[in-house]
């Protein structure tokens, strides 16, 4: 029998933020037995619950919208209620992360990792003033190429980062910097806002990043969010500013 | 006061943040105020390694159960932050609400392996109080230590306010009643008026209110300064494990620690009668949890933290009366998703393959086994009675079953050890593999070493250690045995790491300037093989006027007065030195829970005994007895008949 798959959207802020994309997946996998949910088991010898989890957040950054996909007994499933279950797993959930929305996916639907194109990120950045760093994000827009040293394998590589960078805006100053907010691709490979910061000229330093959105572009270049906000059974109350 | 704010920015530049956040399910609200005395449980190592500590765990419990009492924890931070925290000035903190070290009234330490000592130095320094506990102030910290270590403190009488010899339930529970009654009375007295009363409370030792006296390089007495201070401090003991059902929330981790599960002590106190353990000597008699509450406190347990995993914990858990029931229940009754049971320290006969046959139906990875030894005349010396039947059985057993990898543990450098003890490990492993060659493809076994290192409270107090270079050697000849042994790996334990055990364990206290030198030469996180260097020990020794050989790898005599004379397990020492002349005669000695009293004073001394369902000794394996129980004691589980009669044709 085929599991349900459920998209769950959930965030993290707060001190739980330092924890790493595997700690996250050892809490849900533990928050879903808290919570009772019936997850359905791989086959074989040494079986492991169905959950896929999305992009990797990188460790101390906080996050409005984190997925994951988990397969669950249909059954049980049709049974529960969206909220229920959206209420139940924040009180299984450790203080700092949400559920935000829970959501039974149509089959078919392709997984996290391969169907999200670009995130957006609120930036909060110290080394500059609002002017000063406009004046440095216009520089790397207009420029041809923004080159950053990356380290993949154990092996250093410079990449343009360019083509992955698709908007970049100057929010303002804030007490102990400047604050942007920037959508970047995460095909062929995921530009981090920190690396977006060192690119600039001359560079930022990263004081806090938060995943505001992550997006889908589908062929016909629309884009929407994995859970999209009219399909949300409970509004982001829990979403901090 | 919260640290919080400063901590946070230097996070993003550390090595597993998540170690400092804090923030576990089962994290305690404790509430500090005037009259409330305050402890900070420290485990000196990383986060990692001492969360999943239970004692720390059970009295921080019980402690923030009290009205009069708050307890949070602190562990000893890795060396990138605490780099930042030097040159920053952060000190030491909590990390349930990041409250600086120095604010609490107790500093407990945790001391489970002596290679942390310096770590305890490191994370004292690190709150900003002195580490010589003669120079501090009165407005400082009381600084504690308990665990298995505290058996012999000397080595840190230096450093330490006062220590707590055995369980430890009940003496915090005293400890804090003395430090409120002194905080609410204006502080009579000043720090010494509260560590002489402290002294006078049972199982609390004061380093500061004995003076030693040499004679010559010998130690020659341990004795106390005042009337009121006893000669001989004997520890505490809890004589029902029922009435504590602790830790009653286990802390859940956010993050990767080791023995990451749901754990549920299942007895204390071991009478195997090992005598290379100290852990069975010094925690006896032997009190088991009643089974319904095992079953209670599991499951309970698994549904409040989520875990998939529980460990029966002991010193021996397939001797818990009535074990087969208590892990069928536990896999029947598990609720949603699968649950597996993990019994560490198992012993070693094919009764125990049944039982963790019942249990490992999902993941049957690894059996672990500890012969300890690789003769028979070696395992009659250190009272550790598993014939090569038994352990050939338990082999023959879980490669039946699906087990395919094995790993033995044993020990080497052990009394009047041969080469071929030595060399007869190296036979073990290849009979095994060889067995497994019948049921299962390319069997393996791991044969791991390491060198023993005698502890106080052992029959083995008196041994004279093994040099590093003969424990070299006899690894080296177990590498030579093993060479074309295919299916067998070897590992081993840094040799050199063993005769720093060894020093700590053992010496007095002119050990002290040692560890400090040791110290403040950057040798922190000593157990830590990347950062353990024995030059650093042999440097701080020449530095000290210490003479090594005589601390590590002299025989002591009778007659001699061993630094730890003036505290007791309740061991009488002429039954550990009795026990000492039956090793040498290779006498073996039976487990008393089954068997009339050898008096060797835990019970009798403190006037109680051992609590056992069962009066019958479990089925399977001579350990423990000299005779084989698999005829006078209750029947194998069928699992394991079914699979020896399916081996034998």
């Amino acid at each position: 029998m085929r599991g349900s798959r459920l998209r769950v959207r959930f965030s993290k802020h707060g001190k739980v933020r330092f924890t790493s994309h595997r700690d996250v997946a050892r809490i849900w996998e533990r928050s879903l037995r808290r919570a009772r949910v019936p997850v359905a088991y791989s086959a074989g010898f040494s079986p492991r619950p169905k959950i896929a989890y999305g992009l990797a957040l990188p460790t101390g950054y906080s996050s409005d919208a984190e997925y994951l996909d988990v397969e669950v007994d249909p059954v049980w499933a049709a049974g529960i209620g969206n909220e229920t279950l959206v209420g139940a797993l924040t009180a299984s959930l450790p203080t700092g992360m949400t559920a935000l929305a829970a959501v039974e996916l149509a089959s078919g639907e392709p997984s996290l990792q391969h169907a999200v194109t670009s995130c957006t990120w609120r930036i909060d950045a110290a080394g500059a003033d609002a002017r000063e760093a406009s004046e440095a994000v216009s520089r790397a827009m207009d420029g041809g190429e923004l080159l950053v040293q990356r380290e993949r394998k154990g092996r250093l590589s410079i990449d343009d980062i360019r083509p992955a960078v698709h908007a970049v805006e100057v929010q303002g100053n804030i007490t102990d910097g400047v604050r942007l907010t920037a959508e970047l691709a995460t095909q062929p490979r995921a530009v981090r806002p920190a690396e977006l910061l060192a690119s600039l000229c001359p560079p930022l330093i990263l004081l806090r990043a938060c995943r505001l959105h992550q997006w889908i572009t589908t062929d016909t270049g629309e884009r929407r969010e994995p859970l999209a906000f009219a399909e949300l059974s409970v509004a982001a109350a829990g979403v901090e500013p | 006061m919260n640290l919080w704010h400063r901590l946070e920015p230097l996070l993003p530049q550390v090595s597993k943040p998540a170690r400092y956040i804090g923030g576990e399910d089962g994290m305690q609200a404790p509430r500090h105020g005037p009259g409330v005395v305050s402890w900070l449980l420290t485990y000196p190592d990383t986060y990692e390694i001492g969360l999943p500590n239970q004692g720390l765990q059970i009295l921080y419990e019980i402690l923030n159960e009290r009205p009069d009492a708050a307890a949070e924890r602190a562990y000893a931070p890795w060396v990138d932050l605490e780099a930042l925290m030097r040159s920053e000035g952060l000190p030491l903190f909590s990390l349930d609400t990041h409250r600086p070290a120095a604010l609490f009234d107790v500093i407990a330490f945790n001391l489970s392996a002596e290679l942390t000592y310096t770590n305890v130095l490191n994370c004292i320094d690190l709150a900003g109080v002195d580490v010589r506990a003669a120079e501090r102030h009165d407005a400082d910290p009381l600084i504690g230590a308990g665990g298995h270590c505290t058996y012999n403190p000397e080595p840190l009488a230096d450093f330490l306010d006062f220590v707590v010899l055995g369980d430890g339930e009940e003496a915090v529970g005293d400890i804090t009643e003395v430090l409120h009654d002194w905080k609410v009375s204006g502080r009579p007295g000043g720090r010494a008026g509260v560590l002489r009363a402290l002294a006078r409370v049972p199982g609390v030792y004061v380093p500061s209110m004995y003076n030693v006296a040499y004679d010559g390089d010998r130690l020659a007495a341990v004795e106390p300064r005042h009337p009121d201070v006893p000669a001989v401090v004997e520890k505490r003991t809890i004589a029902d494990l029922a009435e504590w059902p602790y830790p009653k929330r286990q802390l859940v981790p956010l993050t990767e620690v080791v023995h990451d599960r749901l754990n549920v002590e299942v007895f204390r106190g071991c009478t195997r009668g090992c005598r290379f353990c100290q852990a069975g000597m010094i925690t006896r008699p032997v009190r088991e949890r009643p089974a319904e509450q095992v079953r209670t406190m599991v499951g309970e347990g698994l549904r409040r933290t989520g875990y998939d995993e529980v460990a029966l914990t002991s010193l021996s858990t397939a001797d818990f009366s009535g074990i087969e029931r208590v892990v069928a229940d536990t896999v029947s009754g598990a609720g949603c998703g699968q649950v597996s049971v993990s019994l560490p320290s198992l012993r070693v006969d094919a009764f125990t393959v049944g039982i963790a046959a019942q249990i490992q139906r999902a993941r049957r990875t690894g059996l672990t086994f500890a012969p300890e030894a690789g003769t028979w005349r070696m395992r009659q010396v250190i009272n550790k009675l598993i014939t090569n039947d038994d352990l050939y059985s338990a082999a023959e057993s879980a490669y039946s079953q699906g087990w395919r990898r094995m790993k033995l543990y044993f020990l080497t450098g052990l009394p009047t050890e041969t080469d071929s003890d030595t060399l007869g490990i190296a036979e073990l492993a290849r009979n095994c593999v060889a067995l497994g060659r019948d049921h299962v493809r390319s069997p393996s076994v791991t044969v791991s070493v390491g060198g023993f290192v005698p502890k106080p409270f052992t029959p083995f107090q008196w041994f004279g250690q093994n040099t590093v270079a003969e424990l070299r050697r006899k690894i080296g000849l177990l590498r030579d045995g093993l060479r074309r042994a295919r299916g067998v790996q070897l590992k081993w334990h840094d040799p050199a790491a063993s005769l720093a055990e060894g020093l700590a364990s053992r010496g007095d206290r002119r050990l002290g300037p040692v560890i400090e030198h040791v110290w403040r030469h950057g040798g922190t996180f000593q157990e830590w093989s990347e950062h353990f260097d024995l030059g650093r020990w042999q440097a701080a020794a020449a530095a000290c006027g210490i003479d090594i050989d005589a601390y590590v790898h002299r025989h002591r005599t009778l007659d001699e007065v061993l630094p730890w004379d003036h505290l007791s397990a309740g061991l009488h020492k002429d039954f550990l030195w009795q026990d000492w002349r039956d090793a040498l005669d290779e006498v073996g000695l039976e487990d008393c829970r089954w068997t009339p009293c050898y008096d060797c004073g835990a019970c009798t001394g403190y006037g109680i005994e051992h609590v056992v369902a069962s009066a019958v000794p479990p089925a399977g394996g001579s350990q423990g007895t000299g005779m084989d129980l698999s005829r006078g004691g209750e029947v194998p589980v069928r699992l394991l008949e079914r699979s020896l009669a399916g081996a034998a044709t």
